[in-house]
């Protein structure tokens, strides 16, 4: 399969440059327009119902405004005969209230929508999350992703080395950005099943990255000749086939969920498959370009030497 | 030998995939719909068996199976729609003192049952149902205790003759009193100091005024906010009950949250009012022997009718807390405290009545269903709710009782049930719905079928692509993946008795992907390791050895992020951590140790020449001229 050995560092310039175009997209798009949250960061009531019969959004729309619900957002679901209506919070109505007023709002909207007697509408189900709520779990999501970082920069940074640790949460964070302002940029939702999805993208991308300097730290050790730049390029080659096959496999596994998973899992899986596409080309570039950068020498890579050893003086 | 296992490795490798086999199978056994019939008040017997069958005759049901226990009677039927029925039917035979409830009963085997292998339980998401976040309004809790400490100050100053020029509560957790003279205020702190252990009492000055400040300790508001979460939990378990819900969970969530989740409820709305009520208590003595039957009511105390008075000596907002505990003697007793209006309630009565009776009632509210005809002559079922009072204690009055009294003459289990539901008739907080979730139960299936195709789709795709690329050694990185989903499945049936939701699925699919990488990485380094030159059996054993390492540091680290998602995660993420660590670990074993077994079976121990490995690349080296 690999007959040829690309000289993956010797285009390290451009690709850095196109990362940092990438990342200063998403950068501006997340500070401008920002990420579309679901109803599970916000707050608010989100009701799901199935027609008999296919429905026009735009009938739903005018039908639900001309009886006050001027600010209800209605998306399809899945098919066109699914619907999910979603309502910000009525501050009107009194806290301990809201719950069972969500409830009431879903049946009404049913019932509402089934007067014009064309379709069978079943109440498939609904949501309410109060603001309170939506806010903290925004507020851990992000915490949780700091922390993640942190606690990998440590490991690497006693498993293997501070620059490589450097470089993994580079790459890591590399990925989130780009993964976040694609999000941003074409306006997807943003939900807990995409946070979650996130998270599994620190996941993944770490697993491709610490293969990736495992190999450079074997090389380094191993290989008596070669510059920094030859041990990363020959470790690239090296695990390119495996980096190949495990992001095909993994996408096989995502696209079949994006398929045949149904529109609950639907967001999470395009997370992924994006943080793959980007997890695979940042472990390449992102990490072993930021160790490079860092000047990375063999001595950094040299097993810890035992006491008494004749080797003493290695730094 | 090289790449042979020892037997015992070999022999324990085929006992975890039987294991792992035993355990998953029950998953198979398709549930038989059930009703559940239980009672607080007595235990059900044969004869409660026989009226089941009759009211269930009655009605043209067929029920097969019933099993009788000590609190239960377990019925079998043969449709959803025949245990609908059969809810309402035997409903109207038993009345609101028996619980209803519908539920799922295993038709696992008995001995499956008996060594612990049973279903995986489906998340709300997968069967449907309803989910609520009740949060506990911890702030009015504590400002309610402080009220108490408030006016009982006032009270000890009064009884002392202390002048005071004016108490206030400054914050929920601080009151402060003012005093003109700096004599007043020592007075005062002498006679408040051993009244209020969980005050911490400081002086100070403010204007011309002599200030005593009175702080509650932060061990007591958390012992406040511990005691109300398990008050409110004690009524929702209590009106969960009441719904007749199969295997209802009431769990605490953090420090002032609830989380209720009701498999098959349907109708949100009733459930949202029936959790939303608060129980009330009240204080009563026993009737008089000879009393006119208009001023008593008539109750159930273990078995025995007792005559309950309809004047309330006070109700339950006056008791400031409960707790069990055990006397100088170490039997164990409830106390009681009552706020001071309270405490000069309960002297007022119970000193004209010593050698009487005292009765607790506790009064829930709760809702039955009846089937009425509508105009339109159709049958509807309509909720009706109803108050339902019980006896809680029947205790007799020794001396005039004040602000804290205890009930003696209980037994352990008796003192707890005792506090606990003098507790959640008295210092349940308000709650509010902070997150509800309704799923459908054809959505909570459709989510299940296509959770189960994605996983059936991914993993013949993951396993063709394998073969295909890897052959022999594909094939046992297969059978390793249908092994790692076997014990994923067993481990979250039975060891970790997890709850598997959308997410989980998700979860699952991913490792299958990702499992295969631990093999991905093991049979390049193989492969490399042919093309270096090396003997097929030394390439195998080289591959696996190299290959370790990384795979360990790579698992390792996913293992880490998927902890830190299941410590910080809610709902969806925790599952889909749950399942991915569960994952991991299996899968590792799987990939290394279970392929290995297999490679060794297939080419250990004899001289190969080639291995099926699929194609092998070319060297791949540093050399200097790339420098």
């Amino acid at each position: 399969m690999l007959n040829k050995q690309f000289d993956f560092m010797g285009i390290r310039k451009i690709a850095a440059m196109s990362s940092l175009l990438l990342v200063l997209i998403s950068l501006v798009s997340l500070a401008t327009r920002g990420l579309d949250f679901g109803l599970d960061f916000t707050s608010g009531t989100s009701v799901r119902l199935n027609f008999s019969e296919s429905v026009a959004i735009s009938e739903v729309n005018t039908t639900l405004a001309d009886a006050g619900y001027g600010d209800a957002v209605v998306v399809s679901f899945g098919s066109d005969r699914d619907i999910r209506v979603i309502l910000p919070v009525d501050a009107t109505v009194a806290e301990a209230d809201q719950a069972g007023q969500a409830v009431r709002v879903g049946e009404t909207i049913r019932d509402l929508l089934a007067a014009d007697g064309t379709s069978q509408i079943t109440l498939e189900g609904s949501d309410y999350v109060s603001a309170k709520v939506g806010t903290e779990l925004a507020e851990q999501g992000g915490l949780g992703m700091l922390v993640a970082l942190g606690i990998i920069m440590v490991y690497i940074a006693v498993r293997f080395q501070f620059k490589f640790s450097v470089g993994a949460v580079v790459a890591l964070a590399h990925d989130l950005v780009i993964t976040l302002g694609i999000f941003s940029v074409f306006g997807m939702e943003f939900n807990l099943n995409t946070l979650a999805a996130m998270l599994a993208i620190i996941g993944y991308s770490l697993n491709d990255t610490i293969v990736v300097s495992d190999r450079i730290r074997e090389n380094f050790r191993r290989l008596r000749s070669g510059t920094p730049t030859d041990m990363v390029n020959v470790s690239l080659n090296q695990t390119l086939g495996r980096t190949i096959i495990t992001s095909l496999t993994t996408l096989l596994v995502l696209v079949s969920i994006l398929f045949v998973g149904g529109e609950s899992t639907q967001g999470f899986a395009i997370a992924l498959i994006i943080g793959v596409v980007v997890g695979t080309y940042s472990s390449i570039y992102i990490a072993s370009n930021v160790i490079l950068m860092m000047n990375v020498t063999r001595e950094d890579l040299m097993i810890p030497i035992k006491e008494g050893s004749e080797l003493d003086d290695i730094p | 030998m090289l790449n042979r296992y020892p037997a015992w490795k070999n022999a324990l490798i085929f006992l975890v995939v039987l294991l792992g086999l035993l355990y998953s199978v029950p998953n198979l056994y398709p549930d038989d719909e059930a009703i559940q019939i239980s009672s607080d008040a007595a235990p059900l017997i044969e004869v409660d068996l026989e009226r089941a069958t009759t009211a269930l005759e009655a009605a043209q049901l067929d029920f097969f199976g019933a099993e009788l226990s000590d609190d239960s009677l377990l019925l079998r039927l043969n449709s959803v729609e025949d245990q609908l029925r059969a809810k309402t039917a035997l409903e109207d035979a038993f009345g609101s003192e028996y619980i209803i409830a519908l539920n799922l009963a295993p038709t696992t085997p008995s001995w499956m049952q008996s060594i612990g292998a049973g279903k995986m339980n489906l998340g709300l998401d997968l069967q449907g149902g309803v989910h609520f976040l009740m949060e506990v309004d911890m702030d009015a809790a504590i400002r309610r205790r402080m009220e108490d400490n408030l006016s009982n100050v006032r009270s000890i100053l009064r009884e002392e003759r202390i002048r005071s020029r004016g108490l206030s509560l400054e914050s929920n957790t601080h009151l402060i009193v003012r005093f003109a003279s700096s004599d007043d205020r020592s007075a005062a702190r002498s006679a408040l100091v051993t009244n209020f252990p969980e005050l911490q009492i400081q002086n100070s000055e403010e204007g011309d005024f002599f200030v005593l400040d009175m702080r509650m300790l932060p061990d007591a508001v958390l012992q406040i906010q511990r005691d109300t979460l398990q008050a409110n939990r004690t009524t929702l378990v209590n009106r969960v009950d009441a719904l007749g819900v199969s295997e209802p969970t009431v769990q605490q969530q953090g420090a002032n949250r609830i989380v209720v989740e009701l498999p098959g409820v349907q109708d949100p709305a009733q459930a949202i009012r029936i959790l939303q009520r608060i129980a009330t208590l009240e204080f009563h003595l026993e009737a008089e022997l000879g009393a006119s039957s208009l001023s008593y009511e008539s109750f159930d105390y273990q078995g025995l009718p007792v005559n309950v008075n309809n004047d309330v000596i006070l109700q339950g907002d006056r008791v400031s807390n409960v707790r069990s505990s055990l006397d100088q003697n170490g039997l164990p007793q409830v106390e009681i405290s009552l706020d001071a209006q309270g405490g000069s309630q309960m002297n007022r009565v119970t000193r004209d009545n010593v050698g009487k009776l005292m009765d607790i009632l506790l009064i829930e509210t709760k809702s039955r269903t009846n089937t009425v005809i509508d105009e339109s002559g159709n049958e509807v079922d309509e909720v009706e709710f109803f108050e339902e009072k019980r006896l809680i204690s029947h205790a007799r009055i020794n001396s005039a009782l004040g602000r804290q009294f205890v009930i003696t003459g209980l037994t352990t289990r008796e003192a707890n049930d005792l506090s606990l539901l003098i507790s959640s008739g008295s210092l349940a907080a308000p709650m509010t719905i902070v997150e509800q979730s309704v799923i459908g139960p054809s959505m909570g299936q459709e989510n299940l079928d296509q959770g189960i195709r994605g996983v059936q789709v991914a993993a013949t795709l993951v396993i063709l692509f394998m073969l295909f690329y890897y052959r022999v050694f594909g094939l046992a990185a297969n059978i390793a993946l249908v092994m790692n989903i076997l014990l994923i499945f067993a481990v979250m049936s039975s060891i970790i008795p997890a709850t598997l939701t959308l997410p989980g699925i998700v979860g699952i699919v991913l490792t299958v992907g990702m499992a295969v990488d631990a093999n991905v990485l093991i049979f390049t380094r193989i492969r490399e390791e042919l093309a270096e030159g090396s003997s097929p059996q030394r390439a195998i054993d080289a591959g696996y050895d190299r290959a370790f390492t990384t795979i360990l540091d790579a698992n390792l680290t996913t293992f880490l992020v998927a902890m830190v998602l299941f410590s910080i995660g809610s709902g969806p993420v925790k599952g889909f951590a749950i399942t991915l660590m569960i994952g991991i670990i299996t899968s590792m074993f799987t990939a290394i140790v279970g392929t290995r077994a297999l490679i060794n079976l297939i080419y250990g121990g004899r001289k190969v020449d080639t291995l099926s490995i699929g194609s092998i690349p070319p060297r791949i080296e540093a050399t200097a001229s790339d420098a």
